[in-house]
């Protein structure tokens, strides 16, 4: 990815989640939110993970906050009513923000750096030896393309089976708890 | 090009604008949000740190990658249950300003 | 060896098991009876053995406080009386305390004051000593202040154990002393320890010994009722009457004299010849005896005729062993225990008879009444007064009077005199109480008590006249071996002593047949000499007074300001700034985790 093309998203993600924290009306922080998720789709995708970028767009942009938006609506909020805001919370979250940032161009600063690996056709179609020849993650690999969603699913279904059934149970039990939660108590 | 370091910066500063937000706001769907972003700073990491330290055949390291797709689905369960009892919360209430929730107070 | 273990610990698991599990079941006396018989049996068991065992209590580094048991001559005759006396009064209480709600607690008391006379009997070191010394002290208190509900029992179990207290520290200074003389705290080697301290300090030796010596001698003043802390025995006759015939008779006031003839027994007599402190002890003595027999003399409560009888007999036993003729003291115990026990338990078959009333001119005839009672009452009484020959007070004393005659004439005329005393102030309670007409209702309806009370009294009764000639065989100290010492001025003794006798029996006689009140009136002696109301008055007053506002200040301000005050200001004051930190804002504990997060990563990290 080019290097302004990482700016240019980083600062689209930056500038949404500052709006985040700086709209007084629910509504646009949530869209705020949808932005900076695009932005961060963006970099995902920045960085060859199709398959995360998409989700992020997907599951996060499209049904969590809408969901945000969605509760916003039911609850039907105002905007914040006290417009003097309380100087104690900001000093706080400002002093908050400014030491981590201090902290992490001090750990950054002081930790080895490095640059992306070579991702060209060249080395797909070299890694495409690792694989059974037959199977679809070597054939694509071998027309110089990264399937990163059979590469994730493989790890997924062969390393990771057990945590994966044990999230399926999760969510299950999630959604019973919501549908517990949110049911008005027989008077 | 941009640098692992470079990604890892943006992340943090997005993380801690995360903070800074569940610090100062008093709505309680604005801190749910801010919770969201430092998920997704986290996730931004992971992706990076994927990409930059291959597997040894070249490839990007797919753990990372797939540890992302678990933090989504248990953020979207979390969401789920978060505002659900934000709901509850507010019919028991009729607020969701945490200043004005303070039965925990000693 | 177990035996003696055994002895020693039976009480105590009596006691316990009585007070823990058997306070609603009405066991607890056959228990501590059959406890008392049991210990009996043992110490029969045990007469002559001459052993040592022990096991350590407490170790320090290299020292170590250890729990022992020395069985010699003084330790298993003295274990006879202890247990003897203990087992007829335990059956005695049977009946005495039959209809007392607290039974199980009063027979709790007395197999705990078994345990604790026994530990003391035993022991084969000066802190073991010291430890059962202050639990008799203890038991003491409790069964003096049986019936608390009564404020003059209470007071009087309070003043038992103050005026103890007195005692026993100086009885803590002067075994420390001792320790750091010899180096030793078992009997066994503080002989040796102190050859060596002797040879290594001869200028200074008989004065720091003689230092040590008195402070002990503090701790036998308290326990044994020597002027000037004679005050807590009387007032101590508050508690049930076998109580005081076993503890305040027989055998814890004797533990004074015990411990003193214990003492110059391990140091060696020797080194008791001649010293300063043996003069104090038998002047002490002397002097006690004489003002008690004087005090006595003019008592209207039998108790308190007897408890000042006990004084009396006490300073005779002391002076005897600062006369350096401890062997006397040990028999004089020996045969006193049995017949004040005797006149304790007659006493208390009196008492019970007529409902509690204790005045002697409230009684009278009693002896057609309750002839039993009346008759040992008697023999007691003959023992307690030397009739010569028949009882065994007659040759315990005559050893005691032999002894001051030796060694210091005017102690021996005030021996002579308190015995002439005794002999007066005894008959004028016998006749008061058991003969001419009766003079009160109560006493119009005594008749005469049961047989668990009247075979102790028996018992008693042979013991009285029997103790003296059956030494040999219970191992019991007996200086009537001592030829040499006995033949000298024998008969200027004798004739004294009976010439006393005669007297006392004379004007006791003439005086107190066919009165109905106190022919003699000494307000002098009937308020004991004002020492009471001087301690009351004056030393309570003042330096009590004095003492407690200087402790309540430094209570208030010490204690409750600053530590147990300042202790709480401190925990509410943290709680509150903790209760600030509890705030139930939300931001606020975000806020604190955020810097808990970026404190990791400092730590971490940089």
């Amino acid at each position: 990815m080019p290097s302004y093309l990482f700016w240019i998203l980083s600062a689209l993600m930056l500038m949404g989640g500052g709006a985040v924290i700086a709209f007084r009306n629910p509504v646009s922080s949530a869209l705020s939110v949808v932005a900076c998720f695009v932005g961060l789709a963006g970099l995902f995708i920045g960085l060859s993970a199709f398959f995360v970028g998409v989700i992020q767009i997907l599951v996060y942009t499209g049904a969590v906050m809408v969901l945000f938006v969605f509760i916003i609506m039911l609850l039907d909020l105002k905007d914040e009513e006290k417009a003097a805001k309380p100087l104690l919370p900001i000093a706080a979250g400002v002093v908050l923000f400014v030491v981590f940032t201090v902290q992490l161009i001090g750990v950054l600063s002081r930790s080895p750096n490095k640059i992306a690996p070579d991702l060209s056709a060249k080395t797909l179609v070299l890694a495409a030896n690792s694989f059974p020849p037959t199977s679809k993650i070597a054939t694509t690999l071998s027309q110089g393309k990264l399937p990163d969603v059979h590469l994730i699913g493989h790890t997924l279904f062969t390393q990771n089976n057990l945590q994966l059934q044990i999230l399926g149970v999760l969510l299950l039990v999630a959604t019973i708890g919501v549908v517990v939660l949110s049911k008005r108590q027989a008077d | 090009m941009a640098t692992l370091n470079d990604y890892l910066l943006v992340s943090g500063l997005l993380f801690a604008m995360g903070l800074a937000g569940v610090v100062l706001r008093r709505n309680i769907i604005i801190v749910f949000m801010c919770l969201e972003l430092m998920l997704s700073a986290a996730n931004l990491s992971l992706v990076a740190f994927s990409r930059f330290n291959p597997a040894p055949n070249g490839l990007p390291d797919t753990n990372g990658q797939m540890l992302v797709f678990f933090v989504v689905t248990v953020a979207a369960a979390e969401v789920a249950v978060g505002l659900a009892i934000i709901v509850a919360l507010y019919r028991a209430r009729q607020t969701i300003h945490t200043d004005e929730l303070t039965s925990l107070k000693g | 060896m177990n035996l003696a273990w055994i002895l020693l610990f039976l009480p105590l698991a009596v006691a316990v098991a009585n007070q823990l599990a058997l306070k609603k079941t009405g066991l607890a006396p056959t228990l501590s009876v059959a406890s008392a018989l049991v210990t009996f049996v043992i110490a029969v068991l045990l007469l002559g053995e001459n052993e040592t065992s022990h096991f350590a209590w407490a170790t320090v580094g290299e020292f170590s406080i250890n729990i022992g048991i020395k069985l010699d001559q003084l330790s298993t005759g003295m274990m006879i009386v202890v247990t003897g006396v203990g087992l007829l009064v335990h059956i005695f209480s049977l009946a005495y305390m039959k209809d007392d709600a607290a039974k199980a607690r009063y027979f709790t008391g007395l197999s705990l004051f078994m345990f604790s006379m026994t530990g003391i009997v035993l022991a084969d070191n000066f802190i073991m000593t010291f430890i059962f010394w202050e639990l008799v002290g203890l038991s003491s208190y409790l069964l003096i202040g049986h019936w608390y509900e009564k404020d003059t029992a209470a007071n009087a179990a309070k003043k038992a154990f103050l005026c103890n207290r007195v005692g026993d520290f100086g009885f803590m200074v002067g075994i420390l002393m001792l320790w750091g003389i010899t180096g030793h705290l078992a009997f066994d080697h503080m002989q040796a320890g102190l050859e060596l301290f002797q040879k290594a300090n001869p200028a200074i030796c008989g004065g720091v010994l003689s230092a040590a010596v008195l402070c002990i001698f503090c701790g036998a003043v308290g326990k044994s009722a020597q002027l000037p802390l004679h005050v807590w025995l009387p007032d101590a006759m508050e508690g049930p009457t076998p109580v005081s015939a076993l503890i305040h008779a027989a055998t814890m006031v004797a533990a004074g004299v015990y411990m003193l003839f214990r003492l110059q027994l391990t140091l060696g007599f020797a080194n008791f010849e001649g010293l300063q402190a043996s003069q104090v002890i038998a002047w002490t003595g002397g002097i006690t005896s004489l003002v008690a027999a004087l005090m006595a003399t003019q008592q209207d409560d039998i108790k308190r005729v007897l408890a000042y009888s006990t004084l009396s007999q006490l300073g005779y036993m002391v002076m005897a062993v600062g006369l350096n003729s401890g062997e006397a003291a040990m028999f004089h115990l020996f045969t006193h225990a049995w017949f004040k026990a005797l006149l304790f338990l007659g006493a208390g078959a009196i008492i019970y008879a007529c409902h509690h009333e204790q005045d002697i001119w409230k009684m009278g005839g009693l002896l057609k009444k309750m002839p039993i009672t009346g008759i040992t009452f008697g023999i007691g009484t003959a023992a307690l007064i030397a009739v010569p020959y028949v009882t065994s007070g007659f040759y315990s004393k005559e050893e005691i009077l032999s002894a001051a005659y030796n060694h210091d004439k005017i102690l021996f005329g005030i021996a002579v005199f308190v015995a002439f005393l005794t002999t007066f102030y005894m008959t004028r309670a016998f006749v008061v109480t058991f003969l001419g007409k009766t003079r009160s209702d109560q006493a119009d309806h005594a008749h005469e008590v049961g047989p668990l009370m009247w075979l102790p009294l028996i018992i008693l009764a042979g013991m009285a006249i029997g103790s003296a000639w059956i030494t040999g065989p219970l191992c019991a100290i007996d200086p009537r071996t001592h030829a040499q010492e006995h033949a000298h001025g024998h008969f200027v003794i004798l004739g004294l002593s009976i010439t006393a006798l005669v007297l006392g029996l004379i004007s006791g006689f003439v005086l107190y047949t066919g009165k109905n009140q106190d022919p003699l009136s000494i307000p002098l002696l009937k308020n004991r000499f004002y020492i009471d109301g001087f301690y009351d008055n004056f030393i309570v007053r003042y330096f009590q007074d004095a003492f407690a506002s200087l402790v309540a200040f430094f209570d208030e301000l010490f204690i409750d300001g600053l530590m147990v005050g300042g202790l709480s200001r401190s925990a509410e004051s943290v709680g509150n700034i903790f209760r600030r930190v509890q705030s139930g804002s939300l931001q606020g504990y975000a806020f604190f985790f955020g810097l808990g997060v970026i404190l990791v990563i400092y730590f971490t990290a940089f």
